[in-house]
């Protein structure tokens, strides 16, 4: 029976939901030429959205039995909270100065939202599938939405298929695990495994093989990285800094749940491909991203690396571990995005100025966004006193407490090989002679204000990273 | 009190930032500011060191506070005997360097200070943290200031420099952190919860195959910032493209900082692995001691040859460490001290007059002494301080640090003599060239002496140089129980030897005035 205590962990997505449909019904009642403050509703929304995630913090109510609000999900629901805010104050100058269509972009912003909230509750591999295509439809049609331009069209394009591609494996895993468990029920799922501990079926082996790929290439995970530089270069720059964070949360929080709970038995048979898979990402996201020009694709490579840091806490597959992959998809959420935006900012309507060379002498043109890009691209490499730092802290403390010092040793390192192209950007914008770039509008006094947010968050993270660590630690705590 | 020290400065920086006239307006304003927050930070490290007890080993001015629970990291920070003079050697450099780029510094003097403040910041709290979290935070976010200060107010090569200069140190670094990580872990597993303090981390075993490769991991990052040969070569760049206040801080503190991490944590916190890599360390010390001279002696830069000093002189202290007993740890933490002084006092000489020629070729100097005669006197003092000529504060170091190697090992002490002649050397030849002679490039003829400001910068570096060489007891009591502590946790001898050991540091620091006599004449 359906009763309305059902529906309490989904009230956040709900919130969500009705104002992604208020944003279109406001674009469909807009005269033409009328301005409406369209992304007001969508901050509405998200607050509801946060309030009541909030509210249900510490009581882990279940709906349906196949969503679970505990409070791992409700972690993730506040980070992509966090995103979708700041994605909608940095949006309202450039969706102008684009040309969007207003309304279509922030209800498809909030229908991506909806899902990925969703696919960080979710328990039974079916609605995981749902919100995974929930999400991934809204952010498709984001990543082409501006469909004058090849390069919009062509990222498009290209995350659609590879994408629905690997949505065809997800689903396939599936039914294996359906075969395996007589159910789709994660709980289920686990419970089967566990039993058969001793002689597993190869119908399990290959429902993990193929979950794998799904997630992996929703986390953009080596080898399944390779639409990631091309989507995020073709996209619009905010909408590559939101693909690359948001989804990112949602995906790595289904993964945790998926590899942590339901196919722990299995550990011994995927932890040794998930530890390639950890340290290829790594390796390759930096030692590639060494070799960028482009500012977008720079980042693309860079989000690569850090899925990499992810997946060694999720490898390490402690409690350490859990709670650091909360912690850093917080950290890397607000570092990622922020560099993004100060692109998107930088940008006129003919030109990206994504170049390497258009950030020269940065710092004398625009000197608080030059600081603000700084202080992004440091928390991403991780130096102190930024959050990156603590986030990476975390990460490699999870894997020497498994024991996995190789993969801390590659973490580290390649960390610092990333701060090399990092700083790249720094030397550009401190160091160089001012090069001549068409001066961007300046930006809207919203935008300047979620910058600071990011920049005093990125540095209270640093600093004082105290109550969000036992945030996150208790987070794990109740579930699993 | 500690915690006021570690923030002041960074909250001077901040107030830089704020104040920041456009163009440069209020360039006076913040000059005299930024000096006045220096020389406050400056006094309150007198403060500490007045009211330091010297008779306890114990660590003072102790500041607990709970930072991050979940992982028992702890703002935890105190001073002993060992860290109190880098504490007062930080304050008193940072604001001569501050000084001594009021003319040299003209564009964005607000961000030159406020990141000089900054990074004053990072390196008080990296010789007061007792969390090695806290340690590791400040240590690596010096790092980012320091960048910044040799990119864009260096000379020429500076972006080169000052990218080599972050990525070489750092990923020395980073695997000391993968140390600190596993030390946590350990402790955790012993104790059942997690601790990142010094003292706590002392007390729990560690597995022997850890327990060296955890040396390593953080004597690798201390090599490097030493530097000890052959980690050196980022030196030489950073030196010479930093403008002449990074440079002094550069040679003053920050090499400092490799030689005090391996007394404050490789040595004690891994002493079994200590004592087997010692000589290995002493090995590589020797070389460096010998090879950075040998270096210099062929410089054609000043900026370069005071770099390869250095290179020489921390050998020295190296070597000291390693020496494991009174006299060579006593000598290398006096040497430290001294160089710190001598070698900032150099560079800023070596700025002074590339301000006026805009060149720091010694073939386009020569018969200065005529020009510019109290220049070239304080310049004087600086180079025989730098020698160990007794009475300035170089002797007293190398000779503690030679007694040290001595009773340790007489070949190393024998080869490293060689670096003391050869010191002499390279200075005076180098001091003869720029100085002596007639004058043979029109340009020096008209050259101007030192400034009031000049003198205000050089002048507390002489004094200090006079102070160290005179009252070497002054500096060399306080730190010697925190030594004898150190060395009873790693010691070769054991603890028997200890009680029987003829004649303490202090002895042979107070003392010195007999042999000094003997030795003045090499």
């Amino acid at each position: 029976m359906i009763s309305a205590s059902d529906f309490a962990p989904i009230i956040p997505v709900l919130c969500v939901v009705a104002a992604g449909i208020a944003c279109m019904l406001a674009e469909a009642l807009r005269q033409p030429g009328e301005q409406m403050p369209i992304g007001g509703l969508a901050v509405i929304g998200l607050a509801g959205a946060g309030i009541t995630a909030a509210l249900l913090w510490g009581r882990t109510v279940i709906g349906f039995g196949v969503v679970t609000a505990d409070n791992f999900a409700l972690f993730v629901v506040l980070v992509l909270v966090v995103i979708g805010l700041l994605t909608v104050l940095f949006s309202p100058a450039l969706v102008a100065r684009d040309g969007l269509p207003a309304g279509e972009y922030y209800a498809l912003v909030l229908f991506g939202l909806a899902g990925m909230m969703l696919m960080a509750m979710a328990t039974d591999l079916l609605v995981i599938f749902l919100a995974l295509e929930v999400l991934s439809l809204a952010v498709y049609v984001l990543t082409a939405i501006r469909r004058h331009t090849i390069g919009g069209v062509e990222a498009g394009f290209k995350y659609f298929l590879l994408g629905a591609f690997s949505s065809a494996f997800f689903l396939y895993g599936i039914a294996f695990a359906f075969g395996v468990a007589g159910s789709t029920r994660l709980e289920r799922l686990g419970s089967v495994l566990a039993a058969e501990a001793m002689n597993q079926s190869p119908l399990a082996l290959v429902a993990v093989g193929l979950l794998l790929v799904g997630f992996a290439f929703k986390v953009s995970a080596v080898p399944f990285h390779m639409w990631t530089p091309d989507a995020y270069e073709g996209a619009p720059t905010l909408v590559a800094g939101f693909m690359s964070t948001a989804v990112k949360a949602a995906a790595f929080a289904s993964f945790t749940r998926v590899f942590l709970s339901a196919l722990e038995p299995l550990r011994p048979s995927w932890a040794p491909a998930l530890w390639a898979i950890a340290a290829a990402t790594m390796i390759l996201g930096t030692v590639v991203g060494v070799a960028q020009t482009n500012l977008k694709r720079m980042l693309a490579y860079s989000s690569i690396a850090h899925a990499g840091y992810l997946l060694v806490a999720l490898v390490a597959a402690n409690d350490v571990g859990k709670s650091a992959v909360l912690f850093y998809l917080l950290v890397y959420a607000i570092g990622n995005l922020g560099a993004f935006a100060t692109i998107a900012l930088l940008g006129t309507r003919d030109r990206a100025n994504d170049d390497l060379d258009s950030y020269a002498g940065l710092s004398t043109r625009h000197p608080a966004i030059a600081a603000a890009m700084a202080v992004f691209l440091l928390s991403l490499g991780g130096l102190p006193p930024t959050a990156g730092f603590v986030g990476k802290w975390y990460v490699f403390s999870a894997a020497v407490q498994s024991g996995y010092y190789g993969l801390a040793v590659i973490g580290v390192l390649t960390s610092v090989v990333s701060i090399f192209f990092y700083l790249r950007v720094i030397v550009m914008m401190y160091m160089a002679p001012p090069a001549e770039v068409p001066s961007p509008a300046a930006p809207s006094r919203v935008a300047v204000w979620a910058l600071a947010v990011s920049v005093l968050i990125t540095f209270y993270l640093g600093v004082l990273p105290g109550r969000i660590v036992e945030l996150a630690s208790r987070s794990v705590a109740t579930i699993f | 009190m500690l915690t006021t020290l570690i923030f002041l400065p960074l909250a001077g920086a901040i107030l830089m930032l704020l104040l920041k006239g456009s163009e440069g307006r209020r360039d006076g304003l913040l000059r005299w500011l930024s000096l006045g927050v220096s020389l406050l930070v400056f006094a309150l490290t007198l403060v500490v060191w007045a009211r330091f007890d010297p008779s306890s080993a114990d660590y003072q001015f102790v500041e607990r506070r709970e930072w991050i629970p979940a992982f028992g990291i702890s703002y935890l920070v105190g001073v002993d005997g060992i860290s109190l003079f880098l504490l007062v050697l930080t304050g008193f450099l940072t604001p001569i360097a501050l000084l001594s780029s009021w003319a040299s510094v003209r564009h964005r003097f607000a961000e030159f200070a406020a990141f000089l403040l900054a990074l004053e910041s990072a390196m008080l709290g990296v010789f007061v943290s007792l969390d090695l979290f806290l340690f590791y935070l400040f240590w690596d976010a010096m790092l980012v200031p320091m960048y910044f200060l040799i990119g864009m107010w260096g000379y020429e090569r500076r972006v080169y420099a000052a990218v080599k200069f972050i990525l070489y140190t750092a990923a020395g670094s980073i695997l000391m952190l993968v140390a600190i990580i596993g030390l946590g872990w350990l402790h955790y597993s012993a104790t059942g919860e997690y601790s990142f303090e010094l003292q706590a981390l002392q007390e729990i075993p560690i597995p022997p195959n850890l327990e060296f490769w955890f040396f390593l991991a953080f004597t690798l990052a201390f090599a490097i910032k030493v530097p000890l040969f052959p980690f050196h070569t980022w030196l030489p760049d950073a030196h010479v493209e930093a403008p002449t206040a990074g440079s002094v801080i550069l040679a003053g503190v920050l090499l400092k900082m490799g030689t005090y991490g391996l007394v404050r944590f490789s040595f004690p916190l891994f002493p079994d692995a200590a004592l087997f890599f010692a000589p290995h360390l002493a090995v590589l010390a020797v070389v460096g001691i010998v090879y950075g001279a040998l270096v210099s002696m062929v410089q054609p830069d000043l900026k370069k040859l005071v770099a390869y000093s250095s290179v020489s002189h921390l050998g020295f202290v190296v070597l000291g460490i390693t020496a494991l007993n009174v006299q060579g740890m006593q000598g290398a933490v006096y040497q430290m001290l001294a160089h710190g002084v001598s070698t900032g006092g150099l560079f800023l000489l070596v700025g002074m007059l590339s301000d006026r020629r805009h060149t720091r070729l010694i073939a386009e100097f020569g018969g200065l002494k005529a020009v510019m005669p109290r220049l070239v006197a304080a310049f004087m003092i600086i180079t025989l301080a730098s020698i160990g000529l007794p009475g300035l504060n170089g002797f007293v170091g190398e000779f503690l640090i030679l007694l040290g190697a001595f009773r340790w090992d007489p070949r190393y002490a024998a080869v490293a003599v060689l670096g003391v002649i050869l010191s002499a050397v390279y200075m005076l030849w180098m001091f003869q060239r720029v100085n002596y002679g007639t004058i043979t490039n029109d340009e020096n003829a008209t050259l101007r002496d030192l400034t009031r400001r000049e003198a205000w910068v050089i002048g507390p570096t002489v004094a200090a140089a006079f102070l160290m060489g005179v009252l070497p007891g002054l500096f060399l009591r306080p730190m010697q129980p925190s030594v004898e502590r150190l060395l009873q946790r790693v010691s070769r001898e054991a603890v028997a030897a200890a009680p029987a050991s003829p004649g303490t540091g202090l002895q042979a620091g107070t003392a010195s005035h007999a042999p000094l006599q003997e030795t003045a004449g090499r």
